[in-house]
């Protein structure tokens, strides 16, 4: 096959492949969630022991592996972006931050939602709790620093840096339930051990994390493509306005 | 499927608002997250048509 992906990394080529890509990944979204909602409404039991309260981890769990999840991805990204000295990697970090901290935001925001009722307060002080706290405002400081630095290529390293700096908090959240005293109960879904939870309320909890993962991937891909544009007319990019509206329709009618 | 009518989904044996209140708020989410960015995407476009029909 004579396909030449290097030269997918270069924005202007990525800009109309990643319009081509989004529709796929949000359908995807939109199928997988509408199945899991499902899953999570109408097939999973009651527990005995929380009611249908419980039903808030079909959004909470998947919320939460995300918000870590797309830190890890970030700074990998950041690394990368630093490594290499890659332009394209640096937009990558850019484009996943936002959609990570509206993850984070809602894992804790649910959390709250099960802890009244479950635990009787919104919010303790446990660990797990306080980390992921800090998981968003490590998200909110990140975009914030590169909204305060207007020389891109400084922007660029100094959020790289930043976030992977702060990727040591990811372990910490997530072991912080082994390590710790902590209210939070621990991993009811591991990769060691057999699952805690009744097969369809671990299979309703999956597929929404599937869900919510071709979402990030859509509307990622979208960001980046704002980024694109964005950057096209930067006087430190070089070519202006390599991007015209509509350019990735005609391609598309060519089929492939 | 444990429902009898539609109250009794709604009501989510007396946890309703906390588990209404996390779905809406996810949905708003979500929804909020993919109109922004796509403004932020018409925004940018026009910008750019902006700059390179009145620049130079």
């Amino acid at each position: 096959m004579g396909i030449n992906w290097f030269k997918y990394s270069s924005p202007q080529a990525f800009y109309p492949l990643a319009g081509k890509m989004i529709p796929w990944f949000a359908g995807a979204a939109l199928g997988l969630m509408g199945v899991g909602l499902y899953l999570g409404f109408f097939v999973a039991p009651t527990d005995f022991q929380q009611g249908e309260a419980y039903r808030i981890i079909f959004v909470h769990v998947p919320a939460a592996w995300m918000s870590m999840f797309l830190y890890v991805l970030m700074a990998l990204w950041a690394g990368l972006g630093l490594g290499l000295n890659a332009r394209p990697s640096f937009m990558m970090t850019q484009a996943i931050a936002p959609t990570g901290a509206m993850f984070t935001f809602l894992a804790l925001l649910t959390g709250a939602m099960w802890g009244k009722p479950t635990w009787g307060a919104w919010w303790v002080w446990d660990a797990r709790l306080t980390s992921e706290l800090i998981l968003l405002f490590q998200y909110i400081g990140l975009i914030l620093l590169r909204a305060s630095i207007d020389d891109l290529r400084r922007a660029d390293r100094a959020s790289a840096v930043f976030a992977l700096v702060g990727v040591v908090n990811v372990p910490i959240i997530y072991f912080s339930v082994k390590w710790w005293n902590t209210l939070h109960q621990g991993a009811s879904v591991s990769m060691t051990a057999s699952p805690k939870m009744a097969t369809t309320m671990v299979t309703a909890m999956l597929v929404m994390t599937l869900g919510f993962w071709m979402y990030s991937i859509a509307v990622t891909l979208a960001r980046m493509r704002c980024v694109i544009v964005e950057r096209a007319r930067q006087p430190s990019w070089g070519t202006p306005a390599p991007v015209q509206d509509g350019a990735e329709v005609r391609e598309c009618s060519g089929g492939v | 499927m444990q429902w009898g009518s539609l109250t009794e989904f709604l009501a989510m044996g007396g946890y309703g608002l906390y588990v209404w209140t996390s779905f809406g708020a996810t949905a708003l989410c979500l929804v909020g997250e993919v109109l922004a960015v796509w403004r932020r995407h018409v925004a940018a476009l026009a910008q750019t048509r902006a700059v390179s029909s009145g620049g130079d």
